[in-house]
């Protein structure tokens, strides 16, 4: 039974080419990713997981020189559509990168950024948000008390939720998770990934990881890309079981120099 | 297996739990002949040597369980090296069994070394080396990854199976002749039992391989509800 078949499709990749100037990055990209799923990228460094992630929001045209083939459905429809807002489509596809990244302000001020610069001005709003937001971010008991104290003075681990609770507090459909876990310690890890669970009943999640055990544990479906290809994609059991393809089981038993 | 792992350790425990596993199929191979042997010769030493010999396998079984949970524990295995560690813990299993039922084997071959041979021993030599032929032809295929041999392996059970009916008719006939021999003929119907069973142990090392290399389960197809044709 693969989890792609009994679920929805939130967002897919037709024929998705990806270049930085004249490189390639990643070629003919079919790939669904189903709704209220986890689907892990996995792969060696440069073989394109990252650049696909990316592209689901349209954060790689922030790198100069970048152009594209082929399209990103989300809901059915392209996200390259003439006068789609690029900052509506980040909202509904939120990010969490491989460092955290907190702001130099408050916990609140962290959380509360993306509200604002969405022109929510009702404090009692912001305040109710915020506080949904740690809460389904697993951060709020340990935060309540010291909400205004800076969100740099937090633990790795805390530092890594503030910042899925600041994706979380604009309410996107999608969450893109590039490495979230892997500067974190085993604990904080695990926190973090547990949340990855209770979170995919609500949004739907993509992940990039390193960390193959990782794919393996919080993933339902699983992609192994290389060389800017996606080799092979199915459910994370069959992937890590019994893969259909060489280069994956090659990959996946540590084969690869 | 061409490609091997990047880490070259990975690849020497994985070599060696192969190596081990090797070893004791060649144990319990050679403790199915000696066993019979202890019968057809009427040689009161093989016993002891296939006890000693079942000791080894014992030590043997220990050694691959404590490798796969060192393997699975430090390496988290997936894929193909998964499907190689459930299946090697789950081999050394059938393999140690088989060797309990060549050291009992070689105990009823002792208590009938003791008195007069009943009959000429023709069919349960023949059994016997059916039954340890299955067992080499599984783990070659074990070795090989070959699922053709051990699909023979499957269908050689049959054979095994149609000569121990053969023989437990004739033991019958000798038990209702005189019950004089019921002691005797009841001993040669246990060896020609375990002969048997060992056929089934070999069979399931067959199926075992099957999953290890094609990653799906043929075993108690109509229990599943599956549809299994050979």
């Amino acid at each position: 039974m693969t989890p792609a078949q009994n679920s929805r499709a939130k967002m897919e990749a037709r024929r998705l080419a990806i270049r930085y100037g004249q490189k390639l990055a990643i070629r003919d990209i079919n790939l669904t990713i189903p709704e209220h799923q986890v689907t892990a990228l996995i792969g060696p460094s440069g073989c394109g997981k990252s650049t696909f992630l990316r592209s689901l929001n349209r954060m790689n045209e922030l790198i100069p020189h970048t152009s594209h083939d082929g399209e990103v459905l989300l809901d059915g429809h392209s996200i390259h559509e003439r006068g789609l807002d690029v900052v509506d489509l980040r909202r509904r596809v939120g990010m969490v990168f491989q460092r955290s990244n907190p702001f130099p302000k408050s916990i609140f001020e962290n959380v509360a950024y993306g509200l604002r610069v969405g022109g929510m001005r009702d404090k009692q709003d912001i305040a109710d948000r915020v506080e949904r937001s740690l809460r389904n971010a697993a951060l709020w008991d340990e935060v309540k008390d010291r909400l205004s104290e800076s969100a740099l003075g937090m633990s790795g681990g805390q530092q890594q939720r503030v910042c899925i609770a600041r994706a979380l507090a604009v309410e996107p459909e999608v969450l893109l998770m590039d490495e979230p876990a892997s500067a974190l310690d085993p604990i904080a890890t695990a926190k973090i990934e547990e949340l990855i669970h209770e979170l995919k009943s609500r949004y739907t999640i993509a992940i990039v990881t390193h960390n193959m055990q990782q794919a393996a544990r919080v993933s339902d479906v699983t992609a192994f890309f290389y060389m800017g290809e996606l080799v092979e994609v199915g459910a994370t059991e069959q992937i890590f079981t019994n893969p259909r393809e060489k280069r994956t089981e090659d990959y996946v038993t540590g084969k690869f120099g | 297996m061409a490609a091997t792992h990047t880490d070259k350790t990975f690849e020497n425990d994985l070599r060696a739990l192969r190596e081990k596993l090797l070893a004791m199929g060649a144990r319990v191979e050679e403790q199915i002949a000696l066993s019979v042997r202890a019968l057809t010769e009427r040689d009161t030493a093989l016993p002891a040597r296939v006890k000693a010999s079942d000791r080894e396998v014992n030590v043997l079984e220990i050694e691959v369980d404590d490798l796969c949970r060192k393997i699975l524990a430090l390496r988290q295995p997936a894929a193909s090296d998964l499907r190689f560690i459930t299946t090697a813990l789950k081999i050394v299993v059938d393999l140690e069994r088989i060797g309990d039922l060549a050291v009992n084997i070689a105990e009823r071959a002792a208590d009938l070394n003791e008195a007069p041979p009943l009959k000429q021993y023709q069919d349960t030599p023949r059994l016997a080396e059916m039954a340890q032929q299955q067992v080499r032809r599984a783990l070659d295929a074990f070795v090989a990854g070959d699922t053709a041999k051990a699909e023979d392996v499957l269908r050689g059970d049959d054979h095994l199976d149609d000569l121990f009916v053969k023989i437990f008719n004739e033991l019958l006939t000798y038990m209702m002749e005189d019950s004089r021999n019921i002691r005797r003929a009841n001993a040669l119907l246990s060896i020609a039992k375990h002969l048997e069973r060992i056929g089934d142990h070999a069979v399931n090392l067959a199926e075992m391989v099957i999953y290890m290399v094609r990653g799906t389960d043929i075993r108690h197809a109509r229990s599943r509800g599956l549809e299994w044709v050979e």
